[in-house]
């Protein structure tokens, strides 16, 4: 039957094969193009560490995004924007600031990424946490005091930037910006694994998301434990963007950019959907940029600082269009 | 049935509900009244376990509400909140069919259809059901969250001030219809309202609430008194009969 419910199923299948298709293609064209018999050794591999990291970045940062809108029941805020990338700025600042930038090559590998994602996370987890124990679960206080946490985490790295060593920045501007080219191996593999458990323990709930998208009052009347979801979410969202964040770097206005395409491309409430549709989007803006930054721009620009430059004018619009949190 | 007993919530000092107590009939449509502020949305908003109450408790068939587990009791009680926050990429159908979450947790059957498409057609929306809610007017959108309370199917259902944005043939229809869930369908509605005339041709049971106490909870007809409008209301409202039912004039 040519139902519209039938139709918008086609429509969102055809999406989905045509976002695969075209990040199959970019990622083949990515890893195989101007290879020769000389480059192949040497080039082949880094270009799949480079792909390994990207679909790392876009599972992390495209489930993250969509789960935390839907939890703040707004489409502009995303966990970079709202200060986890603030956080991890100010862990490297304070790191360099205490142990010098060999403190940084000391703790280097996994004992570091292990240490910034449980910081982080757990930073997240107690602001949100107590944020939801005042205020009967209202998620506006929580999002709010969010973005005052995050003005304050920049404040405070801005204030032990200008004390340290000109050199010792150096290496932490290295660390401010994200970039997929530095990614340690090594950490991949754990990073993998707290994405994967991350994600996983999110799945059973995306019905569950899918009712809170009517907020809370209705959510409640469904049946849903509100409070369970959300606090769920929120540490879920804490583990997916810490890892992210820890592997390649804050890439602040990734969020708000393969969230805002996925939601465009699949007009549904369903995180069934839009979740994979946000991480396809992901995959295809990463390998896209990826190709501009080196082909095109020859390593000139990071790939973080043009998502930033490219999501920071988007957010600015979507802000107008709005003109509300 | 719905049992309130000694029923408190103060917002620091100030006491929204003030000890209340009352039994809510079972099958019959009961209307909170009362004026802005009186503790009529705090009632039933703790009734349906949207806010904590600071005392008292409420019972529903006998079990305290705090005992129930969530699911449970979003198959036997649902709330329609004022002004429900309205999503822009849903459509209608979908809306209604979120109704049936806690019988089918988002995998509906054919039973599920069912009940959305009843719920659909009693509303009068079954023609709007592929609209995306955002497209819609208020008084539609309105309708279609009543169809979803509807399309759960509990045995109580509380709306506050379900009326909000509806011209008057739209509010006659919506006061009709659930005049038809309580007499076909068994069921208890609970009901927020403002205009004292759709109490007295549709309600079977009053609560008038006045600074977060109960002043009457009673049947209907008993409410429509001139005395007791004037204690809910603080003013004169006369009140004449047509048709055998009572009409409150609150205009000069």
């Amino acid at each position: 039957m040519d139902s519209a419910p039938n139709r918008r199923r086609s429509a969102f299948a055809s999406a989905f094969a045509a976002l695969g298709f075209a990040f199959l293609a970019l990622a083949l064209y990515y890893a195989l193009s101007g290879l020769s018999a000389d480059t192949w050794d040497y080039s082949l591999p880094r270009r799949i560490k480079v792909l390994a990291g990207i679909s790392l970045v876009a599972v992390s940062v495209g489930m993250s995004a969509v789960v935390f809108q839907t939890v703040a029941a707004n489409h502009i805020l995303t966990p970079g924007i709202m200060g986890l990338d603030s956080l991890y700025v100010f862990l490297q600042t304070l790191v360099i600031y205490f142990c010098g930038s060999g403190g940084l090559g000391e703790f280097a590998g996994p004992p570091q990424f292990v240490a910034t994602v449980a910081l982080m996370s757990g930073a997240c987890a107690l602001i949100f946490v107590l944020m939801f124990r005042r205020r009967d679960g209202s998620v506006y206080h929580a999002v709010l005091v969010g973005i005052v946490f995050g003005i304050a985490f920049e404040g405070m790295s801005k204030f032990m930037q200008v004390i340290i060593d000109p050199s010792e920045f150096s290496v932490l501007e290295g660390r401010m910006f994200a970039s997929f080219n530095r990614i340690n191996v090594g950490l991949l593999g754990i990073s993998a694994a707290a994405v994967a458990a991350a994600a996983l323990w999110m799945l059973p709930d995306f019905r569950n998301l899918d009712a809170l998208t009517l907020g809370r009052s209705q959510s409640v009347a469904l049946g849903v434990d509100y409070r369970r979801v959300v606090l769920k979410s929120i540490l879920a969202v804490a583990v997916l963007t810490s890892a992210s964040t820890a592997l390649v770097g804050p890439v602040t206005f990734l969020g708000i950019i393969v969230a805002s395409l996925a939601r465009f491309i699949f007009p549904t409430y369903r995180h069934g959907v839009l979740v994979p549709g946000a991480i396809l989007a992901g995959l295809c803006v990463l390998t896209f940029g990826m190709l501009v930054t080196e082909r095109i721009l020859n390593f000139a620009v990071p790939l973080g600082v043009v998502i930033n430059f490219a999501g920071g004018i988007y957010f600015i619009y979507l802000m107008l269009k709005y003109r509300s949190l | 049935m719905i049992v309130l007993k000694n029923l408190s919530k103060k917002y620091r000092s100030s006491a929204v509900l003030d000890g209340v107590s009352a039994s809510l009939p079972e099958g019959k449509i009961t209307a909170f009244i009362g004026g802005n502020g009186a503790g009529k949305s705090t009632a039933l908003n703790i009734i349906s376990r949207l806010i904590p109450a600071t005392s008292g408790t409420v019972e529903i068939d006998g079990v305290p509400l705090g005992a129930w587990k969530s699911r449970e009791l979003a198959k036997r009680l649902t709330i329609l909140s004022q002004n429900p926050f309205t999503p822009a990429r849903l459509t209608v159908e979908e809306l209604v069919e979120f109704g049936r979450f806690p019988h089918c947790n988002g995998r509906p059957g054919a039973e599920d259809r069912r009940m959305v498409e009843f719920a659909m057609e009693c509303a009068g929306i079954a023609d709007l059901r592929n609209r995306f809610l955002d497209e819609l007017s208020g008084g539609q959108r309105q309708i279609a969250h009543i169809a979803m309370a509807v399309a759960q199917d509990t045995k109580y259902i509380l709306l506050d001030e379900p009326l909000n944005n509806l011209d008057m043939n739209r509010a006659a229809k919506v006061m009709k219809l659930v005049r038809a869930l309580a007499r076909e369908r068994g069921k208890s509605v609970v009901i927020v309202i403002h205009d004292i005339n759709f109490v007295s041709f549709y309600a079977d049971f009053v609560a008038a609430f006045k600074n977060g106490k109960l002043l009457y909870c009673g049947p209907a007809d008993g409410a429509m008194s001139p005395r007791v409008l004037r204690g809910v209301y603080d003013m004169d409202i006369a009140v004449e009969e047509r048709g055998g039912k009572k009409l409150c004039v609150y205009y000069e």
